[in-house]
């Protein structure tokens, strides 16, 4: 531990020495097309630009992907409104998902994080699938998520975004902006939303959303001299959360800790603070130093019924990265160093486990990567990292991903890669707090709540080709990725429905994807994707898919726009249309048959649209409707007569639980 | 691990001191270069590299320059220049044979003066 300090130590005044320092080159990006796929790009990785973002309803992070094929979006409960992100058949967990390349999602935030960062700061998302790069860690196992904010060099001195809808919910989200000097620019973004009605549209007695509000406030500085190469960013951030759930009657005050009425309250704090130094050689462009570092504080309260949980996480990431070249550009490699620091108090008391886990995760690690272009038909990156991790080890992490385009408009990827991670079981899956069911966590040797730490590979190809049919321009991309878990802690739901079941075991998942876009007409874009997921898991009851995973899942949007008239005057329309095919649910076998599920859910379909009116280039109202076939799942709660008998879960959720969603919102902006 | 990392350190240190020390081995040069198309694009900055010293080689259509950083003490210009004609470009000081003119896709097929 000594020498680690030292070396951080050295590192500090080494660089204080020579101060300097970049981050990867963030781009932006202008361009008409709302989602990008690249030609040339070694990984495959498509980019949702702020456009993208305005086709829904979009109020935060986690409902920034309903218009992407990539990702799927499912309901994660029956209680909190939230919803849950996949990629390659695998929940976000298994992502890493970063801020402007910071680690954000992670640990204690993982079941809610996303709904932390409103849909309006984001300037663009880039989403890679497979093994991703080996710069920011070793946790990410099937992709990448990385949102880049509006930065304040470029950002409008004024924005107002007021919505509405008929669930009651109400946000608002204004920007300032100043540039204090040549150099300095600066950002205030404040944004408060809340729920204030109590809504029960299936009858069950329970809430459909949770009551809530949130604020949210980024100070974000920005220094840039281009001449001397040098660029900074300072971030400040804090964020409060409440949310208010279960049984319409329940009163916190009156009835918390008490079998009168069910309910539930998730109260979350949190605090950032985030800079980035970089520094880009003036004589070698190609040349740069990154050093970001990040601390952050998350604090949930909560309780569920009876049940208790509470987190704290302390963060600290440091990351120094060096950027050049060898030889020539055509050979470029990055190499640095990371270091993450994790303090974790958690306490929780479900029936059967009451305690305190509290606890301390260190790494420090080194990476490089090299990157070969032979600035035609070909490019490759090949990464690696050696980390030491006071509970995981030391370890390597190798990744590498392929791109060659055999003619024109064609391009072959392929990426390999390794991923490791704890899993923070309690805090990821918190949805079955919400339920009767005792945890049981079958393994006691493992150093993360007893389990072992979850290692996976992943492996894929993906070919994408671009043409011009009948004279409109048009493409087609088939992936396919396979996860091979050799370890992963696996949540068993097959066994009781009275049980969660913790344990390390096997499993995989694969998943296919046939994508085809184009555009009809001028204006007129349509895209469409067929999805097909096998994802398997070796149970104590045998190998069988996992649950609330539909097998089968066909996408489809069409987005039209009208010519930019006068004072930029323009309609915009789109809509998506989303099939589910039938999933497998957990097993409800033994409950009376009141409170029993089939084994598979019914496949549904689900309907989104949405229409913007620009009346000029700073004012624009747009209105929208989620769920316009008011497709609802019939029980969503089981046990709901009694929550605070054996039957009660509400965790079992494969579909909207709240119909039919009418909102509308207008944006004003000061250029 | 220790060693690992002290290598790391060292090496980024011996970046930013050799940037500082010798300038002319990263010297930015301008060489004006005709063509049209991305075609050309990727055969000018392709011969650019072939020069032993080239560190980087962007070629901008619509100035027809050809930006280089190069090593002076391994090359110079006039080498960069030479290896862009014998790819089929005229540039400022070096004109392409005819056959290689001649060679080049219609597209890449700029105006000779």
């Amino acid at each position: 531990m000594n020498k680690f300090y030292a070396l951080v130590l050295v590192l500090f005044i080494a660089l204080q020495a020579k101060a300097q320092d970049t981050l990867r080159s963030v781009e932006i990006k202008t361009d008409a097309s709302s989602t990008k796929k690249s030609y040339r790009k070694v990984t495959n990785t498509a980019t949702m630009t702020s456009k993208e973002l305005l086709k829904a309803a979009c109020c935060n992070l986690a409902e920034s992907f309903e218009t992407n094929p990539s990702i799927d979006v499912n309901f994660s409960d029956a209680l909190t409104g939230t919803k849950q992100i996949k990629m390659l058949g695998l929940t976000s967990p298994y992502l890493m998902i970063t801020e402007e390349n910071i680690p954000s999602v992670r640990g204690a935030s993982q079941a809610y994080g996303l709904t932390f960062t409103p849909g309006t700061w984001i300037e663009s998302i880039q989403i890679t699938k497979g093994a991703g790069s080996v710069v920011n860690g070793y946790e990410s196992i099937s992709g990448q998520i990385n949102t880049e904010l509006i930065k304040p060099i470029s950002d409008i001195p004024f924005f107002l975004n007021v919505y509405g809808s008929s669930d009651s919910r109400f946000e608002v989200n204004t920007h300032f902006n100043k540039k204090i000097t040549e150099k300095w620019s600066s950002s205030l973004f404040v944004h408060g939303n809340t729920r204030v009605q109590k809504m029960d549209n299936n009858d069950d007695g329970f809430m459909d959303n949770p009551l809530g509000k949130q604020i949210n406030i980024l100070n974000r500085w920005q220094f840039a001299d281009a001449e001397k190469g040098w660029v900074s960013f300072i971030n400040f951030r804090y964020m409060n959360d409440e949310k208010q759930t279960g049984e319409l009657d329940f009163d916190p005050n009156r009835d918390k800790g008490t079998t009168n009425f069910w309910g539930s309250e998730i109260n979350t704090e949190r605090f950032d603070v985030s800079t980035k130094l970089g520094y880009v050689f003036p004589n070698m462009p190609y040349q740069s130093i990154g050093f970001q570092n990040a601390f952050t504080s998350h604090k949930q309260d909560s309780y569920f019924g009876l049940n208790d949980y509470q987190i704290t996480q302390k963060s600290f990431y440091s990351n120094l990265i060096l950027n050049s070249i060898i030889q020539n550009t055509k050979h470029r490699f990055a190499t640095g160093l990371n270091f993450t620091y994790d303090d974790y108090n958690e306490f929780l008391a479900v029936p059967s486990i009451s305690g305190v886990y509290d606890r301390i995760d260190t790494s420090f690690g080194a990476f490089f990567e090299y990157t070969y272009d032979n600035l035609d038909n070909f490019s490759l990156v090949a990464g690696a990292r050696v980390d030491n991790h006071n509970r995981l080890g030391v370890f390597a992490t190798p990744r590498i991903h392929v791109r060659y385009n055999p003619w024109e408009k064609g391009v072959l990827r392929a990426s390999v890669g390794r991923g490791k991670r704890s899993a923070n079981i309690f805090a990821e899956n918190q949805q079955l707090f919400a339920s009767s069911r005792a945890f049981d966590i079958l393994n006691s040797s493992g150093k993360i709540y007893g389990l072992n730490p979850e290692i996976a590979w992943n492996y894929g190809v993906s070919f994408l080709q671009g043409f011009t049919l009948f004279t409109k321009s048009a493409d087609v991309t088939l992936d396919f990725y396979r996860t091979d878990f050799q370890n992963q802690a696996i949540v068993d739901l097959y066994a009781s429905p009275q049980q969660a079941l913790f344990y390390n075991g096997k499993s995989f998942a694969n998943s296919f994807q046939l994508e085809f876009n184009i555009d009809l007409m001028t204006h007129l874009n349509f895209r469409t994707a067929y999805k097909y997921y096998d994802v398997q898991t070796e149970y104590i009851s045998g190998e069988a898919q996992r649950p609330l995973q539909a097998k089968h899942r066909y996408f489809a949007n069409l987005g039209y726009a009208t010519h930019i008239g006068e004072k930029g005057r323009q309609w915009k329309f789109d809509f998506t249309y989303n099939w589910l095919g039938k999933q497998q649910l957990p097993n409800t076998a033994s409950n009376p048959v009141a409170d029993r599920l089939p084994e598979y859910s019914p496949s549904f379909s689900l309907m989104n649209a949405q229409v913007t009116r620009t009346f000029s280039s700073s004012f624009e109202m747009y209105a929208g409707a989620e769920n316009l076939g008011n497709y609802k799942q019939d029980k969503a709660i089981l046990g709901n007569e009694n929550p605070f008998g054996t039957n009660f879960d509400t965790s079992i959720v494969y579909a909207p639980v709240f119909g039919q969603m009418f909102y509308a919102g207008l944006r004003f902006k000061i250029k | 691990m220790k060693n690992i990392l002290l290598v790391l350190l060292i090496s980024i240190m011996g970046f930013s001191t050799q940037a500082q020390e010798k300038k002319d081995k990263n010297a930015k040069r301008e060489i004006t270069v005709k063509g049209n198309c991305d075609m050309c694009k990727k055969r000018i900055e392709k011969a650019a590299y072939s020069v032993s010293g080239v560190k980087s080689a962007i070629w901008s259509s619509e100035n027809q320059q050809l930006s280089v950083i190069l090593n002076e003490q391994k090359s110079a210009t006039d080498q960069i220049e030479k290896a862009v004609a014998k790819a089929g470009h005229d540039t400022k000081n070096e004109k392409a044979a005819s056959e290689d003119y001649a060679n080049l896709h219609e597209c890449c097929a700029y105006e000779r003066n």
